[in-house]
């Protein structure tokens, strides 16, 4: 236990947090006097900050052109007319999108529109084939929701609630004719202005991003641009009710940059304003250079652009039944907020929690273990240490390793009851996520039984002891010290399989007994030193 | 189904029988012994018989190959198109597609409703083996990669495609003038316009350059080209039929609809290509009825075969501007459905005239987005640039026309911040309305009838430099395209004008998805209006010509 609890304590991030971490850090490299400005003057403002994000419906590749027609036979043409936006080609809206927008209105706590459609949003690109991109407008699929989350322990924590304006279903209009994978459809979830810092905007979108992935409804992966955010930043001095000048962040290709990029944001605004300069704050696109570590400007609106927002002709109204909602609703599968509520009300600490709950594979693997009956504290020392250690460095999934729930929940009990030590344990827990098999088959094969006869080993203490009669010399002149050492030797005689507690209990007595009564009477079938064989007593392995 | 059709027992005689021998053309155009002469004033002979079940018969009974068909519509083009332009392409594989049905036939496979069907199309609908240009310079030479779920359908039920037919640049106009490479000429009178914007499709089976047609309505550019080539036209039922490859003009208003000569062959053309469509979600899913189950032979016809039924003649269409030649055939046509055994009164709907400036805002705001992918980038003509703007600029101002780029403007600035709601959202407003007075017409009445044009084809260039008469020409279609209710027009009368006389056409518009009832009532109409054969002089003249020739 205490091996596997020793090597939580380096795992315990998430692996965002500890970015986030590092990367805060690395904002202030600036110089130092005007990084202890800035931190005096952030002090009076407050930062005011919304999010749009992009969520790309992975499963569905071409949602709305379910078109077979196949050019696979022709080089660099599986593009479908639809996609092309050829003359005569129609939308058609894959229902798959409908059910995955009702899903996430669901779990965002929103209020769905029964009555919903879509419209054409118009503009000239070349990457936009119709001169439109069909979009939802004044009546989106879902409207008014929230998200819980639980800051992390090492940013002082503590649960936040961020109020959802609105989502909506729209195509992708950024992807090129050449994907090949048509025009993939887009959930847009537009936040509520409800964060104040970098972190919690980080926090928000990473919990989007959970809250996709716990659904089934896009892989969310933001290097892919599966979850792309632009994030709205303005600031205004405490006790100001009106709001500042929004400027727009683009380019933000991690939570991490999503963090620094709104820290370097309300830095570069703050500075402006307290220098007077607050009206060259306009309203603007910046774009994150993750290289120089600031945001540039990338495009200053000129007024509001007209969209010439219409009904989408093509696509009949998005009409949802009560029963269709219903059924979804009851189908929802367990929630990231319901999880962390649920594994805090197991006993955990918010950093278990957090840990096990914020990647559904690990949850679902933690689940699994302790439905097969596995204590749970255990189950997440060995989940959050060990386990958590192999696929970092191996750079896998939680669910690609050869390990399984049952088997980890089996050897935490053949460890519990004392069948195997935990040193064994840990040395089949490495083969298990490696190769896989059983627990019961490896301790079979393998002869892994824990000794916990304590004449046996007596035996191998006895002949350690003797072995070294250096060492245990120096230990009864007072290198206590040594104890450790011979520890170490009985255990190697043992494989490793003598019971610790057992081992450490006997060699104690016996260092004790042959300090009072001399060396040779230690040795309870009472012959003499000389007397001994030459030949070491060993197990014959198989 | 096609085998319960009932055919008119006195069409066996239009067969041409002796297609091979000496006289193919004038065996084969010859419609009836009177058509030589084909007038209004004078024809006693038989009413509009099925083209396609025609030659269905003629082919299954191996009176005549679609190979010798296609020849001689090869021939009757030559001779044509000189005159008319209702084409900017002919298939070059219409021998060949005729050849694929003969072998068909020959070797006893199953063969479709369409078999040898010749099928014209407007070019504003895709086909992967013809050019495809939507009558604009812009899409000059652009041949798309799909067929159109219609063209597809028509391909299925082996219809042979001849050719893409001229019209109105992207369907934008009531003349055909507008297209950016031709101007169709009406067969009734070369001096004056087909009507548009499916003018091409129209005048093409108006001149029986092909049996029937494909065309679209967006304000009535089906139905009233149909009146002034003086054949039938169908709109069906807005989601009846996929739009998908129909270049959109107005998305919530585009329809394709049918061209034929008969009643029958529009309901036919019409059941090949409905039905829901998953490339289109505005298709509709509902169950496609047998649209020719209701056509009987009138030897079977009772005194009164539509007795009991209620028809609303629609005030708002017969008041000032309207011609009196077209007044007194509408009211001609009442008759007829009253002898019929209709009970004909007039209905008012209020918003009617409230319509059409509705239409104009919706249909160009619609517009103004749909044109939007002509950009030059990925197909169509490109007007190379140094900037980005410029090459869309210069692409689009070179590559649209006046009317096109007057209509871009016109709905780009109805969308403005600030416009949008004194009209793109007043005129949705308006199609409510408009929505819910059809209804509740519909609701009294079995159909509404009305003109379908104030007048009756006008000449060339008559209206071209002014667009708001023109626009006004469209007041008694466009609202049956708010309503999104489908309408047939089918030719009721003549008025003077042109070598022998002007086609008006009755509009008849049925409730949502009730094209059956329109069907059968305008079949019964047809086959007993007495006294009017509606094939235009052109026919008649190319017919004394080939006797010449051949004689020659």
């Amino acid at each position: 236990m205490k091996s596997s609890s020793s090597s939580t304590t380096t795992t315990t991030h998430t692996p965002t947090a500890t970015q986030e971490k590092q990367q805060n850090s690395q904002i202030k490299i600036s110089p130092q006097t005007r990084t202890k400005t800035i931190d005096k003057l952030i002090k009076d403002y407050e930062a005011i900050i919304g999010i749009e994000t992009h969520v790309q419906l992975s499963t569905l590749t071409k949602a709305f052109c379910g078109c077979p027609y196949n050019y696979g036979a022709q080089p660099n043409t599986t593009i479908c007319p639809v996609c092309m936006g050829l003359p005569g080609s129609l939308p058609v809206l894959n229902s798959k999108v409908i059910e995955f927008a009702v899903k996430l209105g669901l779990a965002l706590n929103c209020n769905l529109s029964l009555n919903s459609k879509f419209d054409r949003k118009q503009y000239f690109y070349p990457d936009l084939p119709k001169g439109y991109q069909i979009s939802q407008f004044d009546i989106p699929i879902a409207t008014n929701g929230y998200v819980d989350l639980d800051l992390p322990v090492e940013f002082g924590g503590g649960h936040r609630r961020f109020g959802i304006t609105r989502v909506h279903m729209e195509e992708d209009a950024g992807k090129l004719l050449h994907s090949g994978n048509g025009r993939v459809p887009l959930l847009e979830i537009v936040s509520e202005p409800d964060m104040r810092n970098g972190i919690e905007a980080a926090e928000y979108a990473a919990e989007i991003q959970r809250v996709v992935r716990f659904l089934g409804i896009s892989n969310g992966n933001m290097q892919e641009g599966s979850l792309r955010c632009d994030v709205n930043v303005s600031i205004r001095p405490i006790g100001q009710s009106e709001f500042g000048t929004k400027v727009e962040i683009k380019n933000l290709n991690s939570f991490s940059s999503v963090n620094r990029a709104i820290d370097f944001e309300i830095s570069r605004q703050v500075l402006l304003h307290s220098q007077g300069q607050g009206n060259s704050i306009v309203q603007e696109t910046r774009l994150w250079e993750e290289g120089a570590q600031k945001t540039i400007t990338m495009r200053k609106k000129e007024g509001l652009s007209d969209y010439r927002y219409f009904p989408e002709p093509d696509l009949p109204e998005v009409i949802l039944k009560k029963e269709y909602v219903d059924s979804i609703q009851n189908s929802l599968p367990e929630l990231p907020e319901m999880k962390r509520r649920r594994y805090e009300s197991m006993g955990l600490s918010m950093q278990d929690v957090l840990f096990l709950a914020n990647d559904i594979n690990v949850a679902v693997f933690f689940d699994a273990t302790i439905a097969k009956g596995a204590d749970v504290k255990l189950a997440t020392n060995w989940i959050m240490g060990d386990i958590a250690a192999y696929t970092k460095n191996e750079k896998v999934s939680i669910n690609n390793i050869k390990l399984t729930p049952q088997e980890l929940a089996e050897l935490i009990a053949s460890i519990k009851g004392g069948t195997i030590s935990g040193k064994i344990g840990k040395e089949i827990l490495f083969e298990l996520i490696a190769k896989g098999g059983t627990v019961k088959g490896m301790i079979e094969e393998k002869n892994l039984v824990q000794i916990v006869d304590p004449a046996e080993i007596e035996k191998m203490v006895d002949k350690v002891l003797l072995e070294n009669p250096k060492q245990l010399e120096q230990y009864h002149a007072g290198k206590t010290k040594l104890q450790g050492y011979f520890a170490g030797q009985v255990m190697k005689l043992s494989k490793g399989k003598a019971n610790p507690g057992l081992l450490n209990k006997i060699l104690q007595q016996k260092l004790n007994a042959t300090r009072r009564s001399g060396f040779k009477s230690c040795l309870g079938v009472g012959l003499s030193l000389e007397e001994l064989p030459n030949e070491l007593y060993t197990i014959d392995w198989p | 189904m096609l085998s319960t059709l009932q055919q008119p027992p006195r069409s066996l005689s239009r067969i041409p029988l002796h297609l091979s021998s000496i006289k193919p053309l004038r065996s084969f155009f010859t419609v009836g012994s009177a058509s030589v002469s084909a007038s209004a004033s004078q024809d006693q002979s038989s009413p509009p018989s099925s083209q396609i079940l025609t030659v269905r018969h003629s082919l299954l009974s191996r009176q005549i190959t679609a190979t010798q068909l296609a020849e001689s519509y090869l021939s009757r083009l030559s001779l044509t198109e000189p005159h008319l332009h209702s084409f900017l392409h002919i298939s070059d594989t219409l021998l060949r597609d005729a050849q694929l049905i003969d072998r068909k036939i020959e070797t006893g496979e199953d063969v479709g409703p369409l078999a040898g069907v010749f099928v014209g199309v407007k070019d504003n609908i895709c086909t992967d083996d013809m050019p495809s240009t939507g009558g604009s310079r812009i899409l000059e030479n652009y041949k798309a990669p799909y067929d159109a779920t219609a063209v597809r359908r028509v391909k299925e039920k082996h219809g042979i495609l001849i050719g893409k037919t001229n019209l109105d640049e992207f369907g934008m106009g009531s003349t055909t003038e507008a297209s950016s490479f031709q101007v169709t000429a009406n067969p009734w009178d070369l001096s004056r316009v087909p009507g548009g914007s499916s003018g091409g499709s129209a005048a093409a089976v108006s001149a029986r350059q092909c049996m029937v047609s494909l065309g679209s309505d967006t304000g009535g550019s089906v139905r009233q080209p149909a009146s002034f080539c003086g054949v039938v036209g169908l709109k069906p039922t807005y989601g009846r039929v996929s739009r998908f490859g129909l270049m959109a003009y107005a998305s919530s208003l585009d329809v394709i609809g049918c061209f034929g000569t008969s009643v029958a062959d529009t309901g036919i053309l019409l059941h090949a290509i409905s039905g829901h469509d998953r490339f289109d979600a505005t298709s509709s899913n509902r169950e496609v009825p047998d649209f020719t189950s209701q056509f009987s032979s009138i030897n079977l016809m009772e005194s009164k075969p539509l007795k009991g039924l209620k028809v609303g003649l629609i005030r708002e269409t017969l008041e000032d501007g309207v011609d009196n030649g077209v007044k007194s055939a509408i009211s001609g046509a009442a008759s007829h459905l009253e002898e019929l055994g209709c009970t004909v009164t007039e209905v008012s709907l209020p918003s009617f005239s409230l319509g059409l400036p509705a239409y104009y805002i919706l249909a160009s705001s619609e517009s103004s987005s749909n044109l939007s992918r002509y950009d030059g980038v990925r197909y169509g003509n490109q007007i190379f640039a140094e900037s980005l703007n410029s090459l869309h600029g210069d692409s689009r101002s070179k590559g649209f026309g006046p009317e096109v780029q007057m209509r871009i403007l016109m709905g780009t600035y109805a969308l403005s911040a600030g416009y949008y709601d004194a009209y793109y959202k007043r005129a949705q407003q308006v199609r409510t309305l408009v929505r819910k007075s059809f209804k509740e017409a519909l609701d009294d009445n079995d159909i509404l009838i009305s003109p379908v044009a104030p007048s009756a084809a006008y000449k060339i260039g008559e209206k071209k430099n002014d667009p708001l008469a023109m626009y006004a020409g469209d007041i008694m279609t466009v609202n049956v395209n708010l309503a999104g209710v489908p309408a047939l027009v089918l030719p009721c009368g003549f008025v003077e004008g042109g070598p022998a006389g002007l086609p008006v056409g009755l509009q008849m518009i049925g409730a949502a998805f009730d094209e059956v009832k329109l069907l059968k009532i305008g079949h019964i109409f047809e086959q007993t209006l007495q006294g009017c054969r509606f094939i235009p002089p052109l026919v008649a003249d190319d017919l004394v010509v080939a006797k010449d020739v051949f004689r020659g």
